[in-house]
Parts: C-alpha cells; sequence; structure tokens
C-alpha cells in the first residue's frame, strides 16, 4: 500500500513540478492537467472514489478548459516583450519556499503518527445523506457562490462597449 | 409453442448466459489468484473487438446512407456491396506517409491522437452491455463516464494547438468553447435520471428501467414526458461533445479545411477518425443506458431474444439516427451554437431538473393521480420549450425563399 | 512509513510547488494554477486523514466535496480577472498591475 502510494504520489508530483519550471505556458496547463490526473489517481487508491471522479471532472473537464481558454486569449501581443527573468525575486521565492519546505517536512517526518487501520469506506448514498442532512445549508450556499462566481465572472471578461472589445 | 418452451426466467436462458459461460469456460482452468486478471483483459480485448467491428462497418455504413440520400451509390467496388472498403481505408492509412510539419510540437503532435482514442474508449467500461455484461462495476460510474469523456476536447485542443496552424488553433478555440458550452447541458440532463433512480451506477439504472405499466409500456426513461425532455437535450449535446455535424466547427472543411486535422496523415489521422466514432459509440451507449432501458426488452413477450442484442439494436438505431441527423442538417455557426446552449438547453435543461424532482417526488402516486402526475410532468416539458424556443428565435421574420425564374 | 506519512509528504510537495509558482513565476496564470495546486494540497490532507486518521467520520469527505466546488468558482472568476487586466494593461505579469486607477 504505501509502495503504491509513493509511486502514484511520485506521477503526481514530477508533472506538477515540470509544469512550474517549463518556460511554455501552454505546456505548463497541460502539465498541470496531467499533476491533476494523477491525483485523481491517487484518490482512487487512498479509497475516495467519488472524490476523484469529482476531481477530475471538474479540474480536468472545467478547471483546465478555463485556463487554456485564457492562455489563448492573453497571449502577449507586440506591446508585451517577454518579461526579463528576474534571478533576485527567483532566489527570494525559492528560499521562502526552502523555508516552508524544510518545516513542513520536518513536522511530517518527525511526528510519530498513530498508525490507524483505515476507516471502512464511506457509501455514495451515506455522502448523499450526509449532504442533504446536516450539510445542506452549506450545500445550497456553494451553489449561490457558484452563481454569483459564473455571472461575475461573465461581468468581469465581458467588454465594457462593444466598439472598445480590443483583440479578444 | 416456443413461448410456453421457454424458461421461467429470462435470466436463465441459455443465449442469456453464454457471454458468461464463453468466459468461465476460458478462465476456469487458471488459478484463483489470475482468473480475475484473465476475466478483465478478455472483456477489454472485447470490448476493443466488438467497437474496433462497430467502429469499420460504421464508417461504410456511413458513407453509403450519406451516399443514398445524396443519390449517389456511394462506396460499392470493394467486395460484395463495397463491404471491404473499411479493411482497403485501413491499408490505405497505414501506408501513406506521416508528415509531421517541422514548425509543430513534436510531442503534443504525436500524443494528441493516441490521448484522443485512449480517453473515447475508457468510457465504455461502466455500459452494461447486458445482463450481467459490465465490465467494470463500480457505485459511481456515470460520474466516471462523464469524467472520462470531458478530457477528450482536451486532446482535440492539442491537436490543433501543436500543429502551429492558424486553422487548427482556430478549431482549436472552437473545440473548448464548444466543450464549455455543450458539457453543462449534458451533465444537467442526466441529473433527474440520477434523481428518479436514485443512483450513479449504471446497472442500478438500467434495473429502475424494467417492468412495464399495464404490460405494455416500458418503464424507460425516455418514455416519459421529463426524461424525453432530458433525452432530447442530452442527444443534441453528446451531438455537439462528439463533433458531428450539424456541430462540426472544429473541423469545418468549408472555412478551416479541415480544422485540428489539417496537419494530419496516415495512421494518425485514421486514429482521429476512430475516436470520433468511438465517442459517439461510447455516448450512444450512456443515452441507451441512461434513457432507452439499457439491455431491456421493450415487451415482455420479446424477452426470449438475449439482452445484448437489445442494447446492440438500440445503440444501431441511435448511430444511424447521428448519420441521418449529419446528412439533413447545415452546419451552425459558433455563435448560434453557443446561443443553442445558453439560452436554450441550459434552462430547458434546469427546468427538467425540477421536473424530475417533482416526478420522483410523486413516485407513489397510482391510478388516476398517475394520469395526473403524467400532466403536470409533460406542462413542465412543453411550456418552458415554447417559451425558450420563442425567445430563441424572436427577431426572425418568417422565411421566404426566391426562385430563379425559368 | 505509513501511508500517512507518503500522503502527507505529497500533500506538503504539492504545496510548496504551488508556492513556487506563485512566488517565483510573476505570470497571472501560474499564479492562479499555483493557487490552485496549494488547494489541492490541502485537500489531500483532507482525505489522508479521512482514511488514515485517528478518525472523524466523513467530514473530511464532505469538506473536500465543497472545496473543490469552491475551488472551481475561484478558477473561473480569476480566469475572468486575468482577461480583465490582460485587455486593460496588454499584459498578464502581475508586477504589471500596480495602479488603483483603472
Amino acid at each position: 500500500m504505501t509502495l503504491l502510494l509513493a509511486v502514484l504520489a511520485l506521477v503526481c508530483l514530477v508533472p506538477a513540478v515540470a509544469a512550474v519550471l517549463v518556460r511554455n505556458l501552454i505546456h505548463s496547463a497541460l502539465l498541470f492537467v496531467l499533476a491533476w490526473l494523477g491525483l485523481a489517481v491517487f484518490y482512487l487508491a487512498v479509497g475516495a472514489e467519488f472524490i476523484a471522479f469529482a476531481h477530475a471532472l471538474v479540474y480536468v473537464g472545467g478547471v483546465s478548459m478555463v485556463v487554456l481558454f485564457a492562455v489563448l486569449l492573453t497571449r502577449p501581443g507586440r506591446v508585451d516583450p517577454l518579461p526579463p527573468p528576474s534571478t533576485q525575486r527567483a532566489i527570494g521565492g525559492v528560499a521562502a519556499v526552502a523555508l516552508v519546505a524544510s518545516m513542513l517536512g520536518s513536522s511530517i517526518f518527525w511526528t510519530r503518527l498513530p498508525s490507524m487501520e483505515p476507516i471502512p469506506m464511506v457509501s455514495l448514498r451515506r455522502l448523499g445523506e450526509l449532504l442533504a442532512g446536516p450539510y445542506l445549508v452549506a450545500l445550497l450556499l456553494v451553489g449561490l457562490i457558484l452563481t454569483v462566481a459564473l455571472i461575475g465572472g461573465l461581468l468581469l471578461a465581458a467588454p465594457r462597449r462593444p466598439s472598445e472589445g480590443g483583440d479578444a | 409453442m416456443i413461448l410456453a418452451a421457454a424458461p421461467a426466467s429470462p435470466a436463465d436462458a441459455w443465449l442469456e448466459r453464454a457471454p458468461v459461460l464463453l468466459r468461465d469456460a476460458l478462465t476456469g482452468w487458471l488459478p484463483d489468484a489470475l482468473r480475475p486478471w484473465v476475466a478483465a483483459l478478455l472483456s477489454i480485448a472485447t470490448i476493443l473487438g466488438v467497437f474496433g467491428l462497430l467502429f469499420a462497418y460504421m464508417t461504410l455504413a456511413e458513407r453509403k446512407i450519406l451516399g443514398r440520400i445524396q443519390n449517389r451509390p456511394g462506396p460499392n467496388r470493394t467486395g460484395p456491396f463495397g463491404l471491404l472498403q473499411p479493411f482497403a481505408d485501413a491499408i490505405k492509412a497505414l501506408t501513406k506517409e506521416d508528415i509531421v510539419p517541422r514548425a509543430a510540437d513534436q510531442v503534443l503532435h504525436f500524443l494528441a491522437p493516441v490521448v484522443l482514442v485512449a480517453l473515447s474508449l475508457i468510457g465504455l467500461a461502466v455500459i452494461p452491455f447486458g445482463r450481467n455484461l459490465v465490465a467494470v462495476e463500480m457505485e459511481a460510474s456515470v460520474l466516471y463516464f462523464f469524467a472520462a469523456g470531458a478530457a477528450t476536447e482536451l486532446a482535440i485542443f492539442m491537436a490543433g494547438w501543436a500543429s502551429r496552424n492558424k486553422y487548427s488553433l482556430l478549431a482549436a478555440m472552437r473545440a473548448l468553447a464548444q466543450l464549455i458550452s455543450y458539457e453543462v447541458p449534458l451533465l444537467l440532463s442526466v441529473v433527474p435520471v440520477i434523481v428518479v433512480a436514485g443512483s450513479l451506477s449504471t446497472t442500478d439504472i438500467v434495473a429502475a428501467q424494467g417492468g412495464w405499466a399495464a404490460g405494455l409500456w416500458p418503464h424507460w426513461h425516455a418514455l416519459t414526458p421529463w426524461g424525453f425532455s432530458a433525452f432530447a437535450v442530452f442527444m443534441v449535446a453528446a451531438l455537439a461533445e462528439s463533433n458531428r455535424s450539424p456541430f462540426d466547427l472544429p473541423e469545418a472543411e468549408s472555412e478551416l479545411i479541415a480544422g485540428h486535422l489539417t496537419e494530419y496523415s496516415g495512421f494518425k489521422y485514421a486514429l482521429f477518425f476512430m475516436a470520433e466514432y468511438l465517442g459517439m459509440a461510447a455516448l450512444s451507449a450512456m443515452a441507451v443506458t441512461l434513457f432507452l432501458g439499457g439491455w431491456q426488452a421493450p415487451l415482455a413477450v420479446l424477452e426470449f431474444i438475449p439482452s445484448y442484442a437489445w442494447f446492440g439494436v438500440k445503440l444501431l438505431l441511435l448511430l444511424l439516427g447521428f448519420i441521418w441527423i449529419r446528412a439533413t442538417f447545415p452546419r451552425l455557426r459558433i455563435d448560434q451554437l453557443t446561443r443553442l446552449s445558453w439560452k436554450f438547453l441550459v434552462p430547458l435543461a434546469l427546468v427538467n431538473l425540477i421536473n424530475g424532482g417533482v416526478w420522483a417526488a410523486t413516485a407513489d402516486w397510482t391510478g388516476a393521480a398517475a394520469v395526473v402526475r403524467w400532466f403536470i410532468s409533460a406542462l413542465g416539458v412543453v411550456v418552458p420549450f415554447i417559451f425558450l424556443a420563442r425567445s430563441l428565435s424572436a427577431g426572425y421574420g418568417p422565411r421566404t425563399y426566391r426562385y430563379a425564374s425559368p | 512509513m505509513s501511508p500517512l506519512h507518503v500522503c502527507l509528504a505529497l500533500s506538503a510537495a504539492l504545496f510548496c510547488t504551488g508556492l513556487v509558482a506563485v512566488l517565483v513565476r510573476g505570470n497571472a496564470i501560474l499564479v492562479l494554477l499555483g493557487v490552485e495546486l496549494m488547494l489541492n494540497a490541502a485537500n489531500l490532507n483532507f482525505i489522508a486523514f479521512w482514511r488514515f486518521g485517528p478518525g472523524g467520520g466523513e467530514v473530511g469527505l464532505v469538506f473536500v466535496l465543497f472545496s473543490i466546488a469552491v475551488a472551481a468558482a475561484e478558477a473561473a472568476v480569476g480566469m475572468a480577472l486575468v482577461i480583465a487586466v490582460h485587455r486593460h494593461l496588454r499584459t498578464i505579469r502581475v508586477a504589471a498591475a500596480n495602479r488603483l486607477k483603472g
């Protein structure tokens, strides 16, 4: 179990790291998709079937499309030359991240976690009962958030006047 | 009489159990540890074989039927009635030179057709093709199917972008816009089915459609008012999802040469073709499962015909419908396409969601109340349809025709 | 190492990768993707503790569902913002968007 999870973790992590490092934005976005797929498989292996499919549907089917669309709509024109790589900024960022990573890593590996047996799977029906019962208000609120986000996104992205629509 | 000789339960009939018996005969001599793996391999091989052949003969059927509709014979030179045409096509595709543009993104250009075919295939794993014929049994199989299918348009985007060709890039943009627009009604039209059947598993959904009202009217979802509306929305969205005419904007040959396929040749082109048909078959199979009762027979008397045969008949009917539509309708413009989705299909599916909920809540109405229930449901379909259709076609006057005078 | 350790390590690594994307890369789209990755890392933690932890019922699973939904909304609004910024400034570098006055 541990070995399988470790392999899957690598499958998920390598594209994620590569995505942050490559220069080409489209490649980056596609590598992110690969990382999300890997994460979905990881969820499957852990036993969260429903979450895995929901994750794949939302991220691979939804978020990735929006991201690719945004990349294509905002391609740098002649006005904006490629930003010069700022080493200072990179060093600062990497140092900050290294600090966070060392803190997280040490706290994970030096904590003696209780070794519990995996709890039994939750059936889909139980999940549905939870969502329609104790978490009903939260569910409705999420629906509200999604509606507001949809309308807000439309208003933000739509050009103010059709005449000054730009090249989008 | 044949009927009297038939066994008590149709599930026990020999033909019905034949695939399972065959599998057991083939895997029976293996050690227990290996058996599930070999059985899984067998089901994969079966699905690949059946749907590969289906693909081959769908291309032939499409060319033949399109030919007949356009008043020409279609391919008829290779073999009797042109029956060997698919194999001739395959040999031609295999022997053609594979050209990759120098400017293309080599890796993505290669990956796109492979990913597309793989993604089009994996959805078939959860379709119950017959009474005991489902490759993978899962609790959330409907969700799995759509999660697998959602990524196909990504492969089309990859193909279009990696070709470094402006027509291909335009096709990629169109493919994304089309997917974002039509994924929504596709999923929304499935939700009422899940609500009414009370399950996300394809086997349970098929089981929920068993039985007949008054011994004649099957309990298929497409034969209820809300289900018919959902079925119609699903099929329109499925047409768009599989990039078929009249929604074949990404590869609109009159505007974009061949869209994302422009820079593909030889076997890779054939792979794209294959993926289109496999995707179409997968979505049709899902439509059969969700709305047309899956493998259930339409009449109790006809249950002696094995379940997988019924599934095949329904699947073929839907696929022929796809071909018929392709021959009949002109292609939409991109703005008409998105408008149809957001202003017509999505609201219709949303209203239908409530309609399906009411249907599920009134499941115990019988007798005269059942008629009232049907009436309410029909009202919930017809009224929104009329209003939405009016708003969609607002501003268009009656069409006028002008003919050339002799 | 237990499965829980692997999950937590992957989660921490994903979080740090996302942090690199946010801090080092100046591109607004990559910044948003980095934030998404950090959210994924948090989700993974919830799942890990639901499955291998000392037991807290199904709350972890439900939380992840809500988190995914909110992340989708965040992505949509974020990308709309990126497009709006691009229309104004003709660039999507985060550093370039430094004026309050449009």
